[in-house]
């Protein structure tokens, strides 16, 4: 028998499983975790990767597997493409955590700007606006590389996408 | 036959993903070592996928491993293209920009897929190759339109590539079945959009398109002697120790 309760706590079994790269957020503040469903037993994690070849992809699922375990529950992870992720999913509190970890994030939201324009970044360490972009490309697929003219520190951007 | 339309779309990202790989601890600079793998990441996990939904839809027991690592370069079915040899930090610049130029907008179109995976492929790559495009095209500018050297390179690179590019719009015949279903867009159709990022970006760095005899064959699995290079390393390991996992 389901109940409600069991839906509730495989949900938080799984979505307090921190990212592997990012580990001040978890998988369901990044909204890399979009539901899970227990049935018989069986919980089952829907799972959007954040890029096609984010190698952390496979770290991500077997963390939620061994945490569903460790609640008693049979895990199963489906692997969700379509719709595709996007930054827009971020919660509110995983932004702000992540700006207080040293990373910026995301600004504003995805779907425009991807070519040709270059946003606004606040610096996440002086918040000042005078920063400048490094590289569209950076330690994981995820983040572009920044720097800050007016603190002058370098730092990591979480792109829109 | 859907399920060869897909390797052959699988090949063109898995080969061009190991080509860029073979930048890692070479680039000209630490921000370029960086991205070039971020984005032989994107083209590999995109071939993944690709390959997986291909041996399924087979359904003859291949797994995504067997199609990378147990094919020789005959059944390979890669555009040419892709598995042109890295060259200059120019050439493979251009190599970069004539194949996002094309992919962007062709999954973009492929975001409307009758295939539930093709679609999901396609929502996440088509963001992707526009990162692709901008970085590339971005260097192409600054390269082509920049020291006496870095001209004459870029235009080097021109003349070397260009003869590939006509090969990117042509649908082989299981291309065509898979078109005609609408699991994939046509190729053909492409052509506008890449003529005019190609165009844009050309004008920008002072590049002339060149008259070319156009070289195919990669469809048909006749391909360069690099392409046989590059697989011995690739499939070495599991050559030398079949099954061998970790």
């Amino acid at each position: 028998m389901v109940t409600v309760l069991d839906q509730a706590r495989a949900w938080s079994a799984a979505a307090a499983v921190p990212d592997p790269e990012v580990p001040c957020v978890t998988v369901s503040e990044l909204g890399i975790l979009r539901w899970v469903d227990v049935q018989n037993g069986v919980a089952v994690a829907g799972v959007s990767p954040t890029y096609s070849g984010c190698p952390a992809v496979l770290a991500i699922e077997m963390a939620i597997e061994a945490a569903l375990r460790e609640a008693g529950f049979e895990p199963r992870i489906e692997r969700l493409l379509s719709p595709p992720w996007t930054t827009d999913w971020i919660t509110a509190e995983g932004r702000e955590k992540l700006r207080a970890y040293g990373i910026a994030p995301p600004a504003g939201p995805s779907g425009k700007g991807a070519l040709f324009s270059d946003p606004v970044v606040p610096c996440p360490q002086c918040g000042a606006v005078t920063t400048e972009k490094i590289s569209e490309f950076g330690s994981t697929a995820c983040k572009a590389q920044y720097r800050c003219t007016t603190c002058a520190e370098p730092f990591d951007y979480f792109k829109c996408i | 036959m859907t399920h060869l339309a897909l390797i052959e779309l699988a090949d063109d990202h898995l080969i061009l993903g190991h080509r860029l790989s073979e930048w890692c601890g070479h680039a000209p600079m630490l921000e370029e070592d960086l991205a070039l793998p971020n984005m032989a990441l994107d083209l590999i996990g995109t071939a993944r996928t690709l390959y997986d939904h291909a041996a399924t839809l087979e359904g003859a027991g291949r797994s995504e491993d067997d199609l990378a690592f147990l094919r020789v370069e005959r059944e390979y079915r890669n555009l040419l293209l892709v598995e042109r040899p890295n060259g200059d930090f120019a050439q493979t610049m251009l190599r970069q920009l004539y194949f996002a130029a094309f992919m962007a907008p062709f999954w973009h179109a492929a975001t409307k897929s009758t295939d539930d995976v093709v679609r999901g492929v396609a929502g996440k790559a088509s963001k992707e190759m526009a990162y692709h495009i901008r970085h590339a095209g971005e260097w192409v500018i600054r390269l082509g339109d920049g020291t006496e050297d870095s001209a004459v390179r870029m235009a080097d690179a021109v003349d070397e590539l260009h003869r590939f590019t006509g090969e990117l719009f042509e649908s082989s015949d299981e291309a065509r079945l898979a078109e005609a279903a609408g699991i994939l867009p046509e190729r053909a159709r492409i052509r506008p959009a890449w003529d005019a990022t190609l165009t844009d970006v050309f004008g920008q760095a002072a590049l002339e398109v060149p008259e070319v005899y156009p070289q195919t064959g990669g469809r048909a699995g006749l391909h360069g002697e690099c392409l046989g290079h590059m697989l011995a390393e690739m499939q070495y390991l599991q050559r030398a120790y079949p099954g061998a996992t970790w």
